[in-house]
C-alpha cells in the first residue's frame, strides 16, 4: 500500500491543490477569491501535465552539437541529424535516432505553455468582469449580488 | 528633490537594459530557449517598471493606449500573414501547406526557410504579447488613480 | 456535390480546411483596426461569406474524395496538427458558416441598437474570435487543440455576453459564472486529454483512436473518459451541468444569443460525439454502459426538468434558454441510443435546432429591437403590430413543439424510430410528455404574441404597426422557411446526418 503511494508520490500535491482549487470555487462567496480558486485548479493541471514529462534519468531533451550542420545524414549522426530532421518536417522518422539516450517528453511542457496563456487570458478576462461588476454593483460578494437582483427583478415587475 | 530619486535613476538605468535582454531573448528563440512570448512579457515589463516608478500618465505618453491596441492585432496579422505567405510562395515548385516555412528561401538543404519563419512568426508573437501585458495592466491600473508622491 | 467542389479554384481549395480557421483569425486582427462599427461589420460580412462558401467547398471536396487530411506547416500526422475534415464534422461546419453568415446579416441593426459606437469595432473583433474558435474546435484532428479552440471561443463568448451589460447589468454576473464554469469545464477536459496522452502517448484524434483499440482500455483511459465527458457537457449544456446557460443567453446582446444558441452548444456536442464515438469505441463495456445510464438518463431527466422550467420562466429568452438545454437533453437521448440511427437522429436534431433556435432568438432580438421589450406578458399583442416577426417566430416555435410540417417533427420522427428500434418505450414516453411540455411554453409566448391586444399608450410600446429593419427580417423570415423546407425536402439534412453517424459508427 506504501510503495503504491510513494510510487505516485507526485499526484500528491497535485490532487491536493486540485482540490484546494476547486473548494475555493465553490465555498467562497467573494469573486475575486472565486478567481484565485480557479487559478489554483488550473496550476494543478499544469503540474499534472509536467510530472507526466518526466523521465526518470532523462535528459533535457535539447540536442548538443551544430543544429545548423544542414543534411547530416540519416543516422550516421544521431545528434546532428536530429536538428536537421526536425526541421524537415519529418519528426517522425527521428523517433528512432533519439531512442539510444533517453530524454525527458517535452511536448507536456509546450502543452502547458499553450495552457497557461489560456489560464492568464481567462484569468485577464475574469478580473475584467469584477472590476465591471464592482463599477456595477458596488460589491463583488456573491449574496450582496444576488439581492441587488432579486431586488431589481421584483421591483420591477410592478 | 524626488522623495524616490534613487528609484529613478537606477531603473532608468535598468529599463534600456531590459527592453535590450528582451531582444535578446526575442532573437536567439529559434535555436535555443527563449522566444516571442518571454521576450514580449520582458518588453512590457520594462513599460510597467516605467509606469510604477514615473506614473501611469508618463508610461501612457510614451507608449499610449492606442498604440498597445493596434499592436496586439498587428502581431497576429504579422503571423498570419506569413502562414498565408508560404501558401502562395511555393518554394520549390510544388504546393506548400499553412506555415510550411520552407516556403520563405529558396535553399532547401540548409532550411534556412525554417529560420525565417521562426524569427518572423516570433516578432508576430512579441508584437501581440508586449502589447496584450500592456493592455491588461492598463484596464487594471489605469482605473485607480495614481498614489500622490507625498503618500509614499 | 461536384459543383460545389468546384466552387473555388484548385489552388485555394486545396488550402481550404486551413484557411476557414485562419481568415476569420486574420479578420478578427483586422476588424479591431477599424476606426468604424460600420466598418468592423463589413469585415465581418466579407468572413461569414468567405467561411460559408469554404464550408461549402469542404462539403463539396469531402462528399466527392473522402475525408481530407491537412497537415499544418506541412508536419505531417501524428506528430504534428492535423485538420481532420470527414462526414461528421462537415454538417458543423456548414452550420456555423451558414448560421453564423446568418447572424452576421442580422448583427447590423441590432448590434447599433445595443453596443455603445465606441466598442463596437472590437465587439466584431471579439466576435470573429469566437466564430473562428468554434470552426476550430470543428475541424481540428487533435485533441490539445480541441481545448485551445475551445478555449478561444469561449474566452471571446464570456466577454462578448459580457457587452450585453449596456442594456441590463446582470449580464455581467451571467458572464462571470459562465467563465468560472466554462474554465472548469475546460479544465476537466484538459485532465481528461492528459490522461489518454499518458495511456497512448499521442495527441492525434485518429491515432489515439488507433492505439487504443490495440492496446484496449485501463483505468487511467476510464477516467479520461469520465473528465472528458463532464468537460465537454459542461460546455455542451448538459443537463447538471447547464445552470450557465440560461442567464447567459437571457443576458447577452440579443445577436450573440442568437449566434450562441444556433452553433456554441452544438459545437461542444459535435466535440463529445467526436471522443465518444472515434476515440473511445461504443461497443467497449464501459462507454457502453454510459450510453444507457448517463447520456440516455441525463437526456431524458433534461427534457423533463427543463421543459418544465422553461414553463414558468417569465423573460423570453431565459424561457428559450431553457428549452434550448431541454432540446440538447433530445441530442444526449438520441447519443445515448449508441446506434447509428440513434446518432443520427441525434445528429439532425442538432441541425434542425440550430434553424429552429436560430429563427426564436432573432425574432426576439427583433421584438426587442422594435419595443425594447423582453418579458413573456410584455410580448402581448406583438402579431398586430409586428405581423412578419411574428410569423416567423410562430412558425420556428411551432417546429420546437415538433408539429408536423415542420423540421421539428422530422428530427423527433427520427428520435422516436430509433428509440423503438432499441425497444426503449420509456424514452418514446419521454418524448412525447417533453413535446406536450414545450406545447405549453410554446403556446404561453404565442397566446401573449396573438391572443392578447397591445398595451395602448404604455411608454415606450406604441401600437402602431412596425417593420423591423430588413437586414434583420431577412435572415429570420429566412430560417423560419428552411423550418418549414426541411420538412418537405428532409432528404439533404437526414443524409448528412446519416453519413455523419456513418463516418463514426462504421455501418451503413
Amino acid at each position: 500500500m506504501l510503495e503504491i503511494i510513494l510510487e505516485r508520490f507526485s499526484y500528491i500535491p497535485i490532487i491536493i491543490l486540485m482540490m484546494t482549487g476547486l473548494y475555493v470555487v465553490i465555498a467562497t462567496g467573494n469573486l475575486v477569491k472565486r478567481l484565485v480558486g480557479l487559478s489554483l485548479f488550473q496550476t494543478s493541471v499544469f503540474l499534472l501535465y509536467i510530472t507526466m514529462g518526466k523521465v526518470f534519468g532523462g535528459q533535457p531533451p535539447i540536442i548538443a552539437g551544430d543544429a545548423h550542420g544542414g543534411d547530416a545524414g540519416h543516422g550516421a549522426d544521431a545528434a546532428a541529424g536530429y536538428g536537421a530532421e526536425a526541421a524537415a518536417g519529418h519528426a517522425a522518422e527521428t523517433a528512432h535516432h533519439v531512442a539510444e539516450i533517453a530524454y525527458s517528453n517535452p511536448l507536456p511542457h509546450v502543452l502547458i505553455l499553450t495552457a497557461i496563456v489560456v489560464g492568464v487570458a481567462t484569468l485577464a478576462v475574469g478580473l475584467a468582469l469584477v472590476v465591471r461588476i464592482r463599477e456595477a454593483y458596488g460589491t463583488i460578494e456573491d449574496d450582496a449580488l444576488n439581492a441587488a437582483d432579486y431586488s431589481l427583478e421584483t421591483g420591477s415587475a410592478e | 528633490m524626488s522623495p524616490h530619486l534613487i528609484l529613478r535613476v537606477v531603473s532608468k538605468l535598468l529599463i534600456p537594459m531590459i527592453v535590450v535582454f528582451g531582444f535578446y531573448v526575442q532573437f536567439h528563440g529559434d535555436f535555443g530557449p527563449g522566444g516571442g512570448f518571454q521576450a514580449g512579457v520582458i518588453i512590457a515589463v520594462a513599460v510597467i517598471l516605467y509606469a510604477l516608478i514615473f506614473g501611469m500618465e508618463e508610461a501612457r505618453r510614451a507608449v499610449p493606449p492606442a498604440v498597445v491596441r493596434y499592436g496586439a492585432a498587428l502581431g497576429v496579422l504579422i503571423y498570419a500573414s506569413v502562414g498565408v505567405a508560404t501558401l502562395f510562395m511555393n518554394g520549390a515548385g510544388e504546393p506548400l501547406n499553412f506555415l510550411d516555412y520552407d516556403a520563405l528561401h529558396p535553399d532547401q538543404g540548409q532550411h534556412t526557410g525554417q529560420h525565417y519563419g521562426i524569427l518572423l512568426v516570433e516578432l508576430g508573437v512579441l508584437t501581440t504579447v508586449a502589447s496584450v501585458m500592456l493592455a491588461i495592466f492598463y484596464a487594471f491600473a489605469g482605473r485607480v488613480p495614481d498614489i500622490p508622491d507625498e503618500e509614499w | 456535390m461536384d459543383m460545389l467542389a468546384s466552387l473555388l479554384p484548385a489552388g485555394i481549395a486545396v488550402h481550404a480546411p486551413a484557411l476557414i480557421v485562419v481568415i476569420p483569425l486574420i479578420m478578427a486582427a483586422v476588424a479591431a483596426f477599424m476606426p468604424k462599427g460600420l466598418w468592423a461589420w463589413g469585415v465581418t460580412l466579407v468572413t461569414a461569406i468567405a467561411v460559408a462558401v469554404l464550408s461549402l467547398n469542404i462539403l463539396g471536396q469531402v462528399s466527392t474524395g473522402g475525408v481530407i487530411s491537412y497537415a499544418m506547416g506541412g508536419w505531417l500526422p501524428p506528430a504534428g496538427i492535423e485538420l481532420r475534415v470527414d462526414m461528421l464534422n462537415v454538417p458543423l461546419l456548414l452550420l456555423v458558416g451558414i448560421v453564423g453568415l446568418l447572424c452576421v446579416i442580422y448583427a447590423l441593426p441590432s448590434v447599433a441598437d445595443e453596443i455603445a459606437k465606441k466598442q463596437q469595432a472590437l465587439f466584431y473583433s471579439a466576435f470573429l474570435v469566437c466564430f473562428a474558435g468554434l470552426l476550430g474546435v470543428t475541424i481540428t484532428g487533435d485533441a490539445f487543440n480541441v481545448f485551445v479552440f475551445l478555449e478561444i471561443s469561449s474566452i471571446s463568448t464570456y466577454t462578448i455576453i459580457a457587452m450585453g451589460a449596456g442594456k441590463d447589468r446582470r449580464a455581467l454576473t451571467a458572464s462571470y459564472n459562465y467563465l468560472v464554469l466554462g474554465t472548469i469545464g475546460a479544465t476537466f477536459f484538459v485532465i481528461g486529454v492528459g490522461f489518454l496522452y499518458m495511456a497512448t502517448g499521442t495527441l492525434n484524434i485518429a491515432d489515439m483512436a488507433a492505439v487504443l483499440e490495440q492496446n484496449g482500455h485501463d483505468r487511467v483511459t476510464q477516467a479520461a473518459f469520465a473528465f472528458i465527458v463532464v468537460g465537454l457537457g459542461l460546455k455542451a449544456a448538459m443537463f447538471p451541468l447547464h445552470v450557465w446557460l440560461p442567464n447567459a443567453y437571457a443576458f447577452a446582446p440579443n445577436f450573440v444569443t442568437a449566434f450562441l444558441a444556433s452553433t456554441a452548444t452544438k459545437v461542444a456536442f459535435y466535440a463529445l460525439i467526436r471522443f465518444v464515438f472515434s476515440v473511445f469505441h461504443p461497443e467497449v463495456n464501459f462507454v457502453a454502459m454510459s450510453f444507457t445510464w448517463l447520456f440516455a438518463v441525463v437526456g431524458v431527466v433534461a427534457m423533463m426538468v427543463a421543459s418544465m422550467q422553461a414553463v414558468f420562466q417569465t423573460d423570453a429568452r431565459r424561457l428559450l434558454a431553457y428549452s434550448s438545454v431541454a432540446q440538447v437533453g433530445y441530442m444526449m437521448l438520441g447519443l445515448g441510443m449508441g446506434t447509428a440511427a440513434g446518432l443520427s437522429a441525434s445528429m439532425l436534431h442538432l441541425m434542425n435546432h440550430a434553424l429552429m433556435k436560430g429563427a426564436l432568438f432573432m425574432a426576439l432580438g427583433a421584438f426587442a429591437l422594435n419595443f425594447g421589450v423582453r418579458r413573456v406578458k410584455d410580448l402581448a399583442g406583438l402579431g398586430q403590430t409586428m405581423p412578419a416577426s411574428s410569423a416567423a417566430f410562430t412558425v420556428a416555435s411551432l417546429s420546437l413543439v415538433g408539429v408536423p410540417l415542420t423540421v421539428g417533427f422530422t428530427s423527433k420522427w427520427y428520435l422516436v424510430t430509433a428509440a423503438l428500434e432499441r425497444g426503449w418505450w420509456w424514452a418514446v414516453a419521454a418524448l412525447m410528455i417533453s413535446s406536450l411540455l414545450a406545447l405549453a411554453y410554446v403556446a404561453r409566448l404565442l397566446s401573449a404574441i396573438w391572443m392578447e391586444t397591445p398595451p395602448a399608450g404604455k411608454a415606450g410600446i406604441a401600437p402602431a404597426r412596425r417593420l423591423a429593419p430588413w437586414m434583420v427580417l431577412a435572415p429570420m423570415s429566412l430560417l423560419a422557411f428552411a423550418n418549414i423546407y426541411f420538412f418537405f425536402h428532409a432528404d439533404p439534412l437526414v443524409g448528412l446526418a446519416r453519413a455523419a453517424a456513418n463516418a463514426v459508427m462504421g455501418g451503413n
